[in-house]
């Protein structure tokens, strides 16, 4: 992974546009947060494989940088995002490492399933 | 404090967790004494910890290359501690407790089947904080529920939760691993992905006589899991 260089990433997103591609993402503050600090509240989200055609995405802000994907009739969103990349199939993954380097959000596409 | 007590020779001994290194911080010691005297020791690993959050800044893997690395240094710990039987069973972090009950309880019955141990090791149920270990926790405990009485092996299981010792009180064994030591920290090194930032300033307080992480490190804790009044693991709803 290599930091976020905006321009490069947006080329990449415009690649995925207007074809089917397969989606993950995630957020998440760790399952320990709130047994270390009870008054953490725990939260987070991740979806695997999803399955969405987006019709442009753009990529935002001056970084951390900001991801939204529009959908025919709906949005991806993700925020915080530092890192970009790929896996062995091509997949693009971006992601968000905190100061500790802690992942705390992750958007992924590719055309072909993540394992 | 409980008294330090005598491992116990065991016929086989059964470790299940979820994640790569849940095996390494907890019972590492024990196990090492286990396989020190030729006691076969399978470890059944639940998942790759897929979802592990330590990916490094600069990132040192990927959310997707995480799993290959993560797999490579469970072999390393086993390796560390003796384990010859290593099982990686290809669930996913995070998901566990979302599988099927009765498909997570029959992985273990399996287990219990083909190998008859004398002894398990897993999580205490209700008190090990992460979802996944819950989830493991009940499976085992529903699986050895269902065995006769007389067949069960024992199971004693690891607890951390912070409400712990208000609600089941102080583990009732204690174990000194000081001389297995050098074997535990090499376990711990091996998950080096997930330990690195904690390694730094371990070593140095781990040897200070008297603090907290001295006691917690050279010394393994369990709590006997009794199917009695204190089995608050519900039948499988179906």
């Amino acid at each position: 992974m290599e930091p976020i260089l905006p321009e490069k990433v947006q080329e990449l997103i415009n690649t995925f546009a207007g074809q089917e591609v397969y989606l993950h993402m995630e957020t998440t503050n760790g399952a320990y947060a709130s047994h270390f600090n009870e008054k953490f509240f725990s939260a987070g989200a991740y979806i695997r494989n999803a399955k969405l055609t987006y019709e442009h995405g753009k990529i935002v802000g001056d970084g951390p940088f900001r991801v939204g994907l529009k959908l025919a009739i709906g949005w991806v969103y993700a925020e915080g995002l530092t890192h970009y990349g790929f896996d062995e199939n091509g997949h693009l993954l971006m992601a968000g490492h905190d100061f500790d380097g802690k992942l705390a959000v992750a958007l992924q596409l590719g055309t072909t399933p993540f394992k | 404090m409980t008294k330090t007590m005598e491992i116990e020779q065991e016929r086989h001994v059964l470790v299940i967790f979820p994640h790569p290194d849940d095996e390494a911080f907890g019972v590492s010691g024990t196990i090492a004494v286990h396989t020190g005297r030729k006691t076969p020791v399978t470890y059944a690993c639940l998942t790759l910890g897929e979802m592990g959050r330590n990916l490094g800044n600069p990132p040192f893997a990927t959310r997707e290359s995480l799993p290959d690395v993560r797999k490579a240094e469970l072999q390393k710990a086993a390796e560390a501690i003796g384990i010859q039987d290593l099982r990686m069973m290809g669930l996913r972090d995070k998901t566990l407790e979302f599988e099927d009950d009765q498909k997570m309880m029959n992985l273990v019955t399996d287990l219990i089947n083909e190998l008859n141990p004398s002894l398990i090791i897993t999580f205490y149920p209700g008190y090990s904080v992460h979802p996944d270990h819950e989830a493991t926790a009940r499976a085992v405990v529903r699986a050895v529920r269902a065995m006769e009485e007389s067949k069960r092996p024992k199971l004693h299981c690891v607890a951390f939760a912070n409400n712990t010792l208000e609600e089941i009180g102080p583990a009732d064994i204690r174990y000194d691993i000081r001389h297995v030591y050098d074997k535990k920290l090499e376990a711990m090194k091996a998950h080096i992905s997930q330990t690195i930032w904690m390694l730094k300033d371990l070593e140095a307080s781990v040897a200070e006589e008297g603090s907290e992480l001295h006691d917690r490190f050279n010394y393994e804790h369990f709590w006997t899991y009794t199917f009695d009044e204190k089995d608050k693991v519900t039948e499988i709803k179906s």
